[in-house]
């Protein structure tokens, strides 16, 4: 009868049906899409008090050394970030590179306090890949864990600093991507100042045991609502963050993704990173094509897969997110054009059922990011 | 006196005389969540059954409305269109989406009663 059931669980899952939620397929796991209150309250609430996600399909790994110029090193042939040089207790974003410099996944890097162990994050639908990818390009002294008994819970919004904080108070003293041991209610977690949605916001992981528990806990906090993918998804689409699949894959390359910023100084004089030469080649020429943000007129979202048009009709790019902003209550998207249009202000066409929608790129994030700096 | 018949894809059509009005069942407009955009036709459009009609657009994703019977449109709900939430607060009422000259009653009286729809929708 359910068309979930054949479905990976996260430990949260008796949870999730108990709470209401409209129960979807992503990333092989049986997820919430939406709870009662729907995408749009889940969504504004996110902005305004805190949200709780469950992001336990999230591939949660550790790449194990000797030291941390070893495992770092390891990571580092494989992404263009620095991280030889990131701090105990600091996480970065980054990707794993292919040969061709394209994305075999966006993930979060964190060099946690014991000597030689970096914590990964992978992209759900990514894990097996991922794990393949870089068990296959890993020297003999490094090893990648998956830490699969663990649950992975994000509490995001303006207001998530002071529900956790009663419950783990090492929380509110934590800056924006930084992370370390701590305590919830005496349960022993990992909490990390970070998330998806452009808010100030944490990611605990706990023992998928104590999931429940901890899940409860912030639930039962006035400021907290559970939030599904739906409005997740809507988040970082505001917060102007790429969900990998959509807008970036192994066929994009950092340059194209406007992710530049990704790529350390110190890798591009080494130029020691995948793909090297073509990532700088087209850093230094230009890309041929280019993420971008959009903002419609009128009402009517444009989806992933429609067409980019210049003014006089050619097709020069395809979006590749898009939907509705609640906090806009605008239609926004982001896509690839060809460099000529990517000027922020360039008007254009989104071609939705046949007819030709007004836009015009816009400078992301669309909501401003509000971490905790 | 009017009657109301529902169809497979979860529209319900309110008939009177010739004229017949046309949303979205209570359970889809649940199922979509919050409408954020309404497309509907153009008065003077003919509309085949099952050909598509108009569009609604939630959040998240489009859905296609169908045409559950033929017949050239009338009247379109312009207030939606300013306001899409209102096919959410209330689907079967105020919220309906277009009005047609049916062009042929038979295709009505082969839609579903209420009852059969409830009972589709209780298996879905």
């Amino acid at each position: 009868m359910d068309a979930t059931s054949a479905l990976k669980r996260t430990p949260l899952y008796d949870l999730h049906v108990e709470l209401g939620g409209k129960m979807v397929e992503f990333a092989g796991y049986a997820l919430a899409v939406h709870y009662p209150s729907g995408i749009m309250k889940e969504h504004l609430h996110t902005r305004t008090a805190a949200g709780l996600f469950d992001v336990s399909h999230m591939g949660q790994r550790q790449l194990v050394g000797p030291d941390h110029a070893t495992t770092a090193r390891a990571l580092e042939a494989l992404t263009p970030g620095d991280i030889a040089g990131l701090g105990s207790g600091r996480m970065r974003y980054t990707m794993l590179l292919n040969a061709v410099g394209g994305m075999v996944d966006d993930l979060m890097v964190t060099r946690t306090a014991e000597d030689g162990r970096l914590g990964l994050v992978f992209n759900g639908a990514r894990k097996a890949v991922d794990d393949a990818f870089v068990r296959a390009r890993l020297p003999g002294v490094v090893d990648l864990l998956a830490l699969e008994d663990r649950a992975l819970l994000a509490l995001q919004g303006p207001k998530a600093a002071a529900a956790l904080g009663r419950h783990c108070p090492q929380a509110e003293a934590l800056s924006f991507m930084a992370a370390s041991p701590a305590s919830f209610d005496g349960i022993a977690c990992h909490i990390s100042r970070s998330g998806y949605t452009g808010e100030d916001g944490f990611e605990i992981s706990v023992a998928a045991a104590d999931a429940q528990t901890v899940a409860r806990a912030l639930l039962a906090e006035p400021e907290v609502l559970p939030i599904g993918l739906g409005a997740r998804d809507s988040l970082r689409l505001e917060a102007g963050l790429c969900l990998y699949g959509h807008d970036i894959d192994e066929t994009t390359n950092p340059v194209e993704a406007n992710l530049v910023w990704t790529i350390a100084k110190r890798r591009k004089i080494d130029q020691d990173f995948p793909a090297a030469a073509t990532i700088m080649g087209q850093l230094f020429d230009g890309p041929s094509r280019r993420r971008v943000g959009l903002r419609l007129e009128g009402r009517a979202p444009a989806r992933e897969g429609a067409q980019i048009a210049s003014r006089d009709g050619q097709i020069i790019g395809r979006v590749t997110s898009g939907g509705f902003s609640p906090s806009l209550n605008a239609p926004i998207a982001m896509g690839y054009v060809t460099p000529a249009f990517a000027a922020d202000g360039c008007e254009l066409d989104i071609m939705v059922r046949g007819k030709a929608l007004a836009a015009r790129v816009a400078p992301l994030p669309f909501v401003p990011n509000r971490y905790k700096r | 006196m009017s009657q109301t018949r529902f169809s497979k894809d979860h529209e319900w059509v309110r008939l009177e005389g010739d004229v017949a009005t046309i949303g979205i069942t209570r359970h889809a407009a649940e199922q979509l969540g919050d409408v954020v955009f309404v497309e509907l036709p153009e008065v003077g459009r003919s509309l085949s059954a099952h050909g598509e009609a108009a569009v609604v657009e939630s959040v998240k994703a489009a859905s296609d409305v169908f045409a559950p019977v033929s017949g050239e449109v009338l009247e379109v709900n312009v207030a939606l269109t300013d306001d899409p939430a209102g096919v959410n607060a209330d689907p079967e009422g105020a919220g309906w989406f277009f009005k047609l000259r049916i062009a042929n009653r038979g295709e009505f009286d082969s839609l579903m009663q209420q009852a059969e729809y409830d009972a589709l929708v209780k298996e879905s």
